[in-house]
């Protein structure tokens, strides 16, 4: 499996450019929670090193298994991560008020994570062999659409706007990228308006008090900065605060002193571009930027539709976290508690991030070989 | 089944990625863009939102001044104290964290949520003080459950101990927690809200010099409000020390002599117009009042039909009784309408129009020059001379000795008493005087009131021949910061322009009173000093003198008056006691004047400008 040529589309610069996206994320993490005391536990800068380590070893499985093979098993994948998200239903851990994480005991498994990944496996099957010049009919949405709805609802009830708004978006851009007929398109539209108080009328009543909140409040931060637009508010004094240069490690006084909330999950960014500055923001951004690049490069070069569409999915959940997540702490998106991929703490996060990086590595070194 | 086959032709889909990398950089132009508006547009707005987050001025309370009797005995100090603030900017749930309170210590929420509502819009993050002088066993509660009481402070801080309690409350005051309409006042410009200032007595007139200089702590706090780290320290600067005038010793003797009785004591050296003691009574404990005190406590003691918060000695007007004789004497004597060796027959009462002024001496007292009528307080001589002199003239001499207007002593809201002229009347009434009422104004009733103070001070004009002198309270203030001692020179405020012999005359018939055999003040009599003084029997209804009030209830019974001074040959000290409802002057009021001089000349000593 390990030939050449995975070695050789191994590029050196994307080495840099993740391993340096990952050592930036534990320095954030080191930063705001090395003064928490854990007797019992591991440090939080140390856990996440693990979990890096563990994410490398996915990295290479993912991209070690012809896509192919895995895209063959994508079915029983995603019939497993769906039953999964209905036992965090029923048996779920629930955490900040969301029933979101399966108890494993060493490892809290939050099975709405992976179900992105499996989503993107089995709409890239289905839209491979559903592709023609003229685009997709409005019967030929109806399958994809299942599967994405499906996984979406549960997500919903527990709830998840993070990952049932990313779900969206991946059908979204893999259907941009197929293309509708026109008549297709005139129909979406009418349906979607349509169906749209209803859709809403769920939606909103899915969520949480404290999401509906956090919606208000991106709207108007100002309007209870001690309350609703409190995260938001004190994530835009942190960024803004570290003007050209930043504060130094350990300088940044909103994170350092607690003002700034999950300082080392959601709001990692605020806590970094406190520290580094717009300098710093700006080199991370473009750190970011090669990696998406990256990613469509791999996309742009694979070798079949297949690779094409998981590359796109995965290059588009990448870009929705990025987008979400780092315009949540500018004061652009609403709050709505997505991790920074590869920065974020947290286990889920960085073993489906670097999964989906082995992927596309996988693509990248199969584009010259030949079926078998 | 087979997906793949080498006829998917993946080229036209990977054409449109183009699309989705235009919308990727625009996606990151757009973050990077917004991070140039928060970083550097608003830059520094945003590290000024960071600083007034993370930066806290704690204010640290300085210890008031001391407070010393004449000859350097501490009156009050301070004593460490802990008090309990909320910063209720700091508190998550206000609700749940005052129940987690009540649980640890003692609070009356009615009145913690009126203090937290008045603050409201106050200062943001500035402490509001909940709760002063917690026991140690409550401080200890609160501090092991520090971590879940975030937005509540425990500050150190020096509480006022007035170490005798209520002795000379009036004249010492008390301190409370300044209110926000007194820091509007331009003496109070620059002090914070929270600070304690003097409310009332002394501690309020000198209260710019004996508050010091709060300090500041310049801190670093988390998001909770947790003391992180100290920035900066301005330590605070203690107020100036206060030497009172007043004997402590004198003081002590002058409380003990009131007892429990309603009245007043002043007494004050002639020499410079020093106070050496004041009492006022019933007191109140200023350490009491300089904690916060509910408003039930508040109430209690303002709505207390004693009138505890009066300061008698300054605020209370009497009829000056007999007492007043001293100024019809030196009025009559002065314009020449008696001679000292005139005569006048008293029969127990003056016709004058239709009515009989009575003598409060059922029978009268005979033959009576200006000497004898003084010593035996008759009434009949003082209606005749006061009729002679005319209301226009008595005024003037009550006027020429200081009576009519306050003394100008350091204390708040003295009081004027009143000096009744015809013009008054008529301003005051819209009725034109009327000839009787000069008669009653002779024997110190009718219109004419004065205060405890006003009496003292006549009484030490009239020992001084004449030289007045300003009554005050403070002998020196002590510089704390270089250790000066500033002393207060006597202020002479001028003289009563009377012939020496008006003065002779009146001081032995003064010193008759104490000493002759009918003299009313016989109770005043000392083996170990000479002392002059006159009586006064003051009606508190319009009932004619003469009539027995000791049979009424006691509010309708006569207010005693007795005024003294003493030595007579070199008087170092006058005294003016107020009994209120005590009946005759002479038996009530003299003993406790006779028992202050006493204490006072016996103790006569080295004084603070000596020790010091």
């Amino acid at each position: 499996m390990l030939d050449r040529r995975f070695i050789s589309s191994f590029d050196g610069w994307f080495v840099v450019v993740l391993l340096s996206i990952l050592s930036l994320g534990v320095l954030s993490i080191y930063t705001v929670t090395y003064a928490v005391s854990s007797k019992s536990h591991l440090p939080i800068y140390a856990k996440q090193m693990i979990w890096i380590s563990l994410g490398l070893i996915v990295f290479f499985i993912a991209a070690s298994i012809d896509y192919h093979e895995i895209a063959r098993w994508s079915l029983f994948l995603y019939a497993g991560c769906v039953i999964l998200l209905v036992m965090v239903l029923l048996v779920g851990r629930t955490g900040m008020g969301a029933q979101r994480w399966l108890s494993l005991g060493f490892f809290d498994v939050q099975p709405s994570e992976w179900i992105k990944l499996f989503v993107i496996l089995v709409l890239a099957r289905y839209f491979s062999t559903r592709t023609r010049l003229q685009g997709l009919s409005l019967k030929e949405l109806i399958v994809p659409g299942l599967w994405v709805a499906v996984p979406l609802l549960l997500v919903l009830k527990q709830p998840d706007l993070g990952t049932a708004l990313v779900l969206l978006f991946i059908f979204t851009v893999l259907v941009f990228l197929i293309g509708l007929r026109s008549r297709t398109v005139g129909f979406s539209i009418l349906i979607s308006l349509m169906a749209f108080p209803f859709v809403w009328e769920i939606f909103w009543n899915a969520l949480k008090p404290y999401q509906r909140n956090r919606l208000i409040a991106f709207t108007n931060p100002a309007l209870d900065p001690m309350g609703r637009g409190y995260h938001a508010l004190q994530s835009k004094i942190a960024i803004g605060s570290g003007g050209w240069f930043g504060k130094g490690l350990f300088g940044g006084t909103q994170s350092q002193l607690n003002f700034l909330p999950e300082g080392h999950t959601d709001f990692i960014f605020a806590v970094f571009a406190e520290e580094w500055g717009f300098v710093g923001v700006f080199l991370l951004l473009i750190l970011y930027f090669l990696l998406i690049g990256w990613g469509i490069d791999v996309a742009s070069k694979a070798k079949d539709l297949l690779g094409v569409f998981m590359a796109a999915g995965i290059v588009s959940v990448l870009v929705f976290y990025l987008a979400v997540n780092i315009g949540m702490t500018l004061g652009v998106a609403p709050v709505v508690g997505i991790p920074l991929p590869l920065m974020s703490y947290g286990g889920n996060s960085i073993l489906t991030t670097m999964a989906g990086l082995g992927l596309l590595l996988n693509i990248k070194m199969r584009r010259f070989m030949l079926f078998y | 089944m087979d997906l793949y086959t080498s006829s998917d032709n993946p080229q036209e889909i990977q054409g449109r990625l183009g699309y989705l990398m235009i919308g990727i950089v625009v996606i990151f132009l757009s973050l990077l863009l917004r991070a140039w508006y928060l970083q550097i547009t608003k830059g520094s707005y945003y590290k000024e939102q960071s600083e007034s987050n993370r930066i806290r001025v704690v204010y640290i309370q300085p210890p008031r001044g001391l407070i010393f009797d004449r000859r350097g005995e501490l009156l009050a100090n301070n004593s460490p104290s802990f008090n309990l603030y909320l910063v209720l900017e700091d508190i998550a749930d206000k609700n749940a964290l005052l129940d987690r309170l009540a649980g640890l210590i003692q609070l009356d929420r009615d009145e913690l949520e009126r203090k937290i509502r008045s603050r409201k819009n106050f200062v943001p993050y500035m402490p509001v003080r909940i709760k002063e002088g917690l026991s140690l066993k409550e401080v200890g509660m609160i501090e092991s459950h520090r971590l879940d009481l975030a937005g509540t402070l425990l500050a150190p801080e020096p509480q006022r101990n007035y170490l005798y309690g209520p002795l000379a409350a009036h004249l010492l005051g008390y301190v409370g927690e300044i209110s926000p309409a007194q820091l509007q006042t331009p003496e109070n410009s620059g002090v914070l809200p929270g600070t304690s200032v003097g409310q009332n007595g002394i501690e309020k007139t000198y209260d710019a010099h004996i508050r010091g200089r709060v300090g500041q702590k310049i801190i670093e706090v988390d998001a909770v409000g947790h003391e992180m780290k100290v920035l900066r320290v301005q330590e605070p600067a203690s107020g100036n020390d206060l030497y009172l005038t007043i004997d402590l010793k004198v003081q002590k003797a002058a409380e003990e002599a009131l007892g429990k009785d309603a009245g007043t004591i002043v007494a004050i050296d002639p020499r410079n117009g020093e106070i050496l003691a004041m009492v006022s009574r019933p007191a109140f404990d200023p350490n009491q009042l300089s904690q916060s005190l509910s408003s039930a406590e508040w109430e209690a003691l303002s709505s207390d039909p004693g009138h505890p918060l009066t300061n008698r000695a300054t605020q209370g007007q009497y009829p000056p009784g007999s007492t007043f004789k001293l100024v019809v004497s030196s009025a009559a004597l002065e314009t020449k309408e008696v001679t000292p060796e005139e005569e006048i027959n008293c029969t127990g009462g003056m016709l004058f129009g239709r009515r009989i002024y009575k003598d409060w001496k059922r029978g009268g007292h005979g033959l009576m020059d200006l000497h004898s009528a003084i010593v035996q307080s008759c009434d009949v001589f003082f209606y005749e001379v006061g009729r002679r002199v005319g209301i226009e003239r008595l005024a003037d001499f009550a006027f020429r000795y200081g009576l009519g207007r306050p003394t100008g002593i350091e204390l708040t809201s003295e009081k004027s008493g009143n000096i009744p002229t015809p013009q008054w009347k008529n301003r005051a009434k819209g009725e034109p005087w009327y000839p009787g009422e000069t008669l009653s104004v002779s024997i110190g009733q009718g219109f004419v009131t004065v205060t405890p103070v006003q009496m003292a001070s006549l009484m030490a004009t009239v020992a001084m021949a004449g030289d007045r002198y300003q009554p005050h309270l403070i002998k020196a203030i002590r510089d704390r910061a270089t250790g000066r001692l500033f002393e207060f020179p006597p202020v002479r405020i001028g003289k009563v322009q009377m012939a020496g012999e008006t003065f002779n005359l009146i001081r032995q018939a003064l010193s008759g009173v104490v000493s002759e055999p009918h003299g009313t003040g016989s109770a005043a009599r000392s083996k170990m000093v000479s002392i002059g003084g006159k009586t006064g029997t003051a009606q508190v209804v319009g009932i004619q003198p003469g009539v027995e009030t000791k049979s009424l209830p006691k509010e309708f019974q006569d207010h005693a008056w007795f005024i003294a001074f003493a030595p007579v040959e070199n008087p170092q000290i006058a005294v003016a006691v107020l009994i209120e409802n005590g009946g005759h002057g002479g038996e009530t009021a003299a003993p406790p004047a006779k028992r202050v001089i006493e204490e006072y000349l016996k103790n006569v000593g080295p004084e603070i400008h000596q020790q010091l």
